[in-house]
């Protein structure tokens, strides 16, 4: 047993105290993330105006979508993370797939315990903030929480696997910062972090429905709202979420054999 | 004399980004999509509503468009100041400092980017657009506003800025910080001041002067009364209010400099 699952509990329990070092960074994030959670959600409630709802959104919707968006934003890790692409680019990659491990099963690891830990520290001040501030919208029904927790764990691991593809672009593009630059300035409005999806036009969210990014906060929030059934939601994470890791370890074994090292 | 280092070392700057043509234009687009995130927010709300805080979209889009230049020319003259937390950290700002030059523009010519000027093209491209196409009485004096506009916008952008990343001389890593206040400055400006709540409106558009920026002179463009009673001088006010800001972040980054003790490493 203990060599089948061998290192990567470890790597995951690393990660979290790697993580819990950064408190004064995530001082600073909350600080960013309250003052955007403000001004994001003022500019949403004028669109609300007097009326009772929009696009299914309800004013404690609209409050727990921004809360639930800043706080699960440094969660998943949206922006940053491109570590595997430095290392790339340096050529520092060659050790990491020379160890006895699977690189891709190992980064993951560690990023459950960096997840974990941003749980503590980046999810839940936002929400403390906000239910202080707003009239959040909790979830009503108890089995929505486990829902939810699960919708997490799969965001959090297909924004890695995102974010592990682009940096092994880098075996390719030699630089990946300019692609790396590109999501990350998309990122925040195709995840449905800067306004909801569905209040994009019809021909929009079908079109964003058979890519990924819904799957890496919009999908969570409606979890935890209660938009709609959850099911769809899970279904359409774990498919990409799946999808995504398989990808990136064909791509993976492909750079493996790319991967020349000189000397010796 | 110094007019002439600067001027070199600005020369160098750009013919060293321009010499990867691919590399520079991708960065370039980059720098426009990164401007037109906030328009394509601002159309899909007004796919949602008829007005936001009283105002169309074309005079949201006014204010979006004066603000974005700003922005773009503040990022592009002083974003490098983002940077500071870097120099502090390496002690490459000790050797600024023993230069016989001025510190601030010694840190904001190093390494300016040209690639943010994409940032300005997306930004005046709508601006143009929109004043064009919105039904404004147009005389001298408003043709003279609608130009200087941005560029008073840019001062204000700039001094915020400045102020902004001097905390970075007593945090050791300020930049999310200063971040903060610069990029959500210009997200505030974006927008007419009347959608947020008065509290925060207090605090954003007048400590940190956000409402001078876009949203009086896209008042007194438009010749619209303010709905929350501001008389219609206002909109001619942001000149000397640029003054004012750049003459206290200019004390602000003196002393922030005065204190700077270095590392110790």
């Amino acid at each position: 047993m203990r060599a089948l699952i061998g290192c990567y509990p470890h790597l995951a329990v690393a990660g979290f105290h790697r993580y819990s070092t950064y408190r004064s960074a995530a001082v600073a994030a909350l600080t960013t993330n309250s003052a955007f959670g403000l001004m994001r959600i003022a500019v949403l409630f004028s669109v609300l105006g007097a009326r009772q709802e929009v696009a299914g959104y309800d004013a404690g919707s609209i409050a727990s979508y921004v809360w639930l968006g800043q706080g699960l934003l440094g969660v998943i890790m949206l922006w940053g993370g491109h570590e595997l692409a430095d290392r790339v680019r340096s050529g520092d990659v060659a050790i990491d797939l020379s160890r006895p491990w699977n690189l891709q099963f190992a980064l993951l690891a560690e990023e459950f315990g960096r997840a974990g830990f941003a749980v503590l520290i980046r999810f839940v001040p936002p929400m403390l903030i906000g239910s202080l501030l707003f009239d959040l919208r909790w979830p009503q029904r108890s089995q929505t929480w486990v829902l939810f927790a699960l919708s997490v764990v799969l965001a959090v691991a297909m924004s890695f696997a995102i974010r592990f593809l682009l940096s092994l672009s880098a075996f390719w593009l030699l630089d990946a910062r300019g692609i790396t630059a590109m999501y990350g300035i998309l990122g925040g409005i195709v995840s449905g972090l800067t306004v909801p999806l569905a209040f994009f036009p019809d021909w929009a969210q079908l079109a964003l429905w058979w890519t990924p990014f819904p799957s890496l906060l919009q999908n969570t929030i409606d979890v935890f709202v209660e938009r709609g059934d959850p099911l769809p939601l899970l279904a359409h994470q774990a498919v990409w979420t799946v999808a995504l890791l398989a990808i990136g370890q064909l791509v993976q074994r492909a750079a493996e054999r790319k991967l020349v090292i000189q000397g010796g | 004399m110094a007019d002439r280092v600067y001027l070199s070392i600005l020369g160098s700057r750009f013919r060293s980004q321009l010499s990867y043509r691919t590399s520079f234009l991708l960065d370039f687009v980059a720098q426009m999509l990164g401007q037109a995130g906030e328009l394509i927010v601002i159309l899909v709300l007004f796919g949602r509503a008829t007005e936001l805080g009283g105002f169309a979209v074309h005079e949201v889009l006014i204010m979006y468009g004066i603000a974005g230049v700003g922005f773009g020319l503040a990022d592009l003259f002083v974003g490098q100041l983002d940077e500071l937390p870097r120099l502090i950290r390496t002690g490459q700002l000790d050797v600024l400092l023993l230069r016989p030059l001025s510190t601030l523009a010694q840190v904001v010519t190093g390494d300016i980017q040209l690639r943010r000027v994409g940032r300005i093209a997306a930004a005046l491209g709508v601006l143009v657009y929109v004043l064009s196409t919105s039904d404004i009485a147009w005389s001298a004096p408003k043709l003279l506003l609608a130009i200087t506009a941005p560029l008073v916008g840019a001062v204000l952008f700039g001094s915020i800025w400045v102020v902004a990343c001097s905390i970075c001389f007593w945090i050791v890593d300020g930049r999310e910080l200063a971040n903060a206040v610069t990029y959500g400055s210009n997200m505030f400006s974006s927008y007419p001041i009347t959608v947020y709540p008065p509290w925060l409106r207090r605090v954003l558009a007048f400590v940190i002067p956000g409402a001078f920026i876009a949203y009086y002179p896209a008042l007194a463009l438009l010749d619209r009364p303010d709905p929350l009673g501001a008389p219609a001088f206002l909109g001619w006010c942001s000149p000397l209010i640029a003054l004012v800001a750049a003459g206290v972040a200019g004390l602000v980054w003196r002393f922030a400099v005065r204190h700077y003790q270095g590392t110790g490493s």
